[in-house]
């Protein structure tokens, strides 16, 4: 008798898998990645790939050292080098970089269980680990298309006055590689809306009450929003779905949260940005937020 | 429903679900009668409840229609032959989904002679509507196979106000409830005032899907020719998003209530009936004919002559995969490709309760593989009951016991296979939810 395949139904399914979903995130990051090229020239480029090449020779080899089946085909290695590269300074030393992607995935993700097990973002986290390490390099930032280092970035400069909006949003300032650029951020972030790969609900609360809770401590709030690394964070790094709540609610308190975190360090803290540790901190919650708003089932709603 | 009268909107939405491709290639085809089947093998479990026991023995002459297995069991519903003929063996068979159980074997004569004894009957109340029910060995087509007749039974505490008439058919591929109605609207629509008059119900809503505007079109033709002036039958235009044909989510839509998991539509006042049952029911007591042939929409991409095909109960699957010239075929689902039953055995019979036959190859015969969860959430959104399939899931591989898998309200899973779909990471949750139920019902039965 001829043999058939036998799996519980059901037997269609999406066309999504978590490759599609992790390229168009990669899709998603080029446009403010290849301004980044543009901006501080090979360097830059140089920095792009460390990154990229140490997480996922990272994440090689650690599949090999516990005898995991490879992982690399998800491209979530390639994600998470991408967006340290993006969340790092043009003139980083190179060994620096690499030291991060090494800890993004080894420390981050993979001690923690691997993709969807880590309880924070791993490319962020890295980012802060680097910054505690490495202060001086890692606040070390240039103005593009110069070798000038800058002073301050525009973000140091809000408190002392109101920079070019326009410049910030077209990303001509000093900053991170691709925290510069808010409107290629922003190009990106539609794209993953409109593939339904991320929902507006964490960027949009993140960002909106970020501007708020700026104005209402008297920063200029446009100004807020577009410097730093809001538009990058909120977009790509608070939406991550391992370390944000899948609920709609859950994702309001989730981006609200990550906002007023982040304006309330930049403001009284002594440290040059809150981005990072807002969403670290939110990242601790998640799992509390997501039960605290998790549904109840169709026909128990509205009951106790 | 009165001339000019409105087709009704769904009182509610249900959120979540799953967006599914149609492919309802085979629509526009009518039905083709699947003749010269030499035999049939007719299982005496066809229906949930007590199997039926065997009325006939080796060698006695049956008709089309004659009653061939019954049982005194209040759950269950009788078994007729589908053909005329013989009866060969009467043995124990492995039935599709894995069960044994005993079938009658019949050799046809090749005649189709129907039954001399069968005829019309009268239907005036509520009891004369449950003996045809029971007589015409009816069962709920839309899949599950629960015996009408036991549905149609009311109790005085627990008053029906709403017939809902379920013509949603959500499932991909599947034309058969729609070929339905584009061939017998008549039978449906008198079916339908039959069942209303006999129980005395005050409200019968016709739900079917806008993606079949043109069986919405011809109902609603008839039936506001009817002269209904008191607007007691209605049509109503449902979305066309899985799984609206759910039981739970036709209800909530056509009428706004919440059934509760493991209660009964009548629990909430009201009774649900598949739309080609209606038909069946109407025709069994036009003419006496029991429930012996089926419609099956006949698909997929190892399918030469796709369509809907009309084959006695009893007929082999791969009878009917020969028919429709399906050949190399890797996967076989009996049903839609989203609750339907992936076999291993074409050697198995058609029963009542199928409505399709899905012969796929090639990468359609596979399913994604499953790499890790990438706790996209998607599962939870896709759940049309609300419930979270990956804790299920991890609350399994932890070993997790029957009370803490309750916790996680697992026994209101309706299965319809959403959350799967949805996920791209491949995992078989719905698979997951099935076993967690298993765990659940295991250590009550203990």
């Amino acid at each position: 008798m001829q043999k058939l395949n036998v799996l519980s139904s059901p037997h269609i399914s999406h066309n999504d898998t978590t490759g599609g979903i992790m390229l168009d995130v990669i899709l998603a990051l080029l446009p403010a990645t290849i301004c980044s090229f543009f901006f501080y020239g090979f360097r830059a480029i140089v920095l792009v790939a460390a990154t990229v090449a140490s997480a996922v020779a990272s994440e090689y080899l650690w599949c090999q050292a516990t005898k995991k089946a490879s992982s690399l085909k998800d491209l979530s290695a390639v994600v998470t080098g991408l967006l340290l590269a993006l969340n790092l300074p043009p003139d980083l030393p190179v060994w620096m970089a690499v030291l991060g992607g090494a800890i993004a995935i080894v420390i981050i993700k993979q001690m923690f269980g691997g993709l969807g097990h880590n309880f924070a973002n791993p490319a962020m986290t890295a980012r802060i680990v680097l910054m505690i390490s490495f202060p001086t390099a890692m606040t070390t930032f240039t103005v593009p298309f110069t070798d000038t280092v800058s002073s301050a970035t525009p973000l140091a400069e809000l408190s002392s006055g109101t920079p070019d909006l326009i410049q910030l949003f077209l990303g001509y300032h000093a900053g991170c590689m691709g925290e510069t650029s808010a409107a290629l951020l922003l190009v990106g972030g539609v794209y993953l809306i409109i593939r339904r790969v991320i929902t507006p609900t964490i960027p949009l609360s993140f960002i909106l009450s970020a501007g708020i809770f700026a104005a209402i401590l008297g920063v200029h709030p446009v100004a807020t929003i577009l410097t730093g690394g809001i538009m990058l964070g909120s977009i790509y790094m608070a939406t991550d779905y391992a370390t944000s709540p899948p609920t709609f609610l859950g994702q309001i308190i989730f981006g609200v949260g990550c906002g007023i975190i982040t304006v309330i360090i930049r403001v009284f803290g002594n440290l040059p940005e809150g981005v990072s540790f807002g969403i670290l901190i939110m990242n601790i919650l998640t799992p509390q937020i997501t039960k605290l708003t998790s549904p109840k089932p169709f026909s128990l709603e509205g009951k106790k | 429903m009165q001339k000019g009268e409105k087709i009704l909107k769904p009182k509610k939405k249900i959120k979540g679900g799953a967006r599914l491709p149609h492919l309802k290639h085979t629509a526009e085809m009518e039905s083709v009668y699947l003749e010269n089947i030499d035999q049939v093998i007719i299982p005496m479990q066809q229906h949930i409840g007590a199997p039926c026991n065997p009325l006939v023995k080796k060698g006695d002459k049956v008709f089309v229609g004659t009653l061939i297995g019954d049982c005194d069991a209040k759950v269950s519903a009788p078994i007729h032959s589908s053909v005329s003929g013989e009866v060969s063996q009467v043995k124990t068979i492995t039935l599709s989904n894995g069960n044994e159980c005993q079938a009658v074997i019949i050799n046809s004569d090749g005649q189709m002679t129907p039954d001399p004894e069968l005829s019309a009957m009268e239907v005036t109340n509520a009891e004369d509507l449950r003996k045809a029910a029971r007589n015409c060995g009816l069962v709920g087509l839309g899949g599950a196979g629960f015996p009408t007749h036991v549905k149609l039974t009311l109790s005085d505490d627990k008053p029906i106000d709403t017939l809902i008439i379920n013509g949603a058919e959500c499932e991909p591929y599947i034309t058969a409830d729609y070929r339905e109605c584009i061939e017998s609207f008549e039978d449906i629509l008198e079916g339908v005032y039959l069942i209303k008059n006999a129980l005395n119900v005050e409200n019968v809503i016709i739900g079917v899907e806008d993606n079949k505007p043109k069986a919405i079109k011809l109902l609603y033709d008839i039936a506001s020719h009817k002269n209904d002036t008191e607007n007691h039958v209605r049509l109503m235009k449902l979305p066309s998003s899985y799984p609206q044909g759910a039981e739970k989510v036709l209800i909530y839509s056509a009428t706004g209530r919440k059934l509760p998991a493991g209660k009964l539509p009548a629990d909430v006042g009201c009774i649900v009936m598949n739309i080609t049952s209606v038909a069946v029911l109407k025709r069994y007591i036009k003419t006496g004919m029991p429930l012996v042939n089926k419609r099956l929409t006949v698909d997929g991409n190892a399918v030469e002559k796709p369509g809907n095909y009309i084959v006695p109960v009893g007929t082999p699957i791969n009878k009917v995969l020969e028919a429709a010239g399906a050949e190399d075929f890797e996967k076989i689902i009996l049903g839609g490709p989203m609750m339907g039953q992936a076999i291993y055995n074409t050697e198995a019979p058609i029963t009542k309760q199928n409505n399709a036959i899905l012969a796929f190859k090639g990468i359609k015969a596979l399913t994604k593989p499953t790499t890790d969860c990438i706790r996209c959430g998607r599962c939870m959104k896709a759940c049309p009951i609300r419930l979270s399939p990956r804790k299920v899931e991890t609350a399994l591989e932890f070993g997790a016991g029957a009370e803490e898998l309750s916790i996680l309200n697992t026994m209101h899973c309706i299965e319809c296979g959403s959350c799967s779909f949805s996920c791209p990471a491949g995992r078989q949750l719905t698979a997951s939810m099935r076993l967690a139920k298993n765990v659940i019902r295991k250590a009550g039965a203990k």
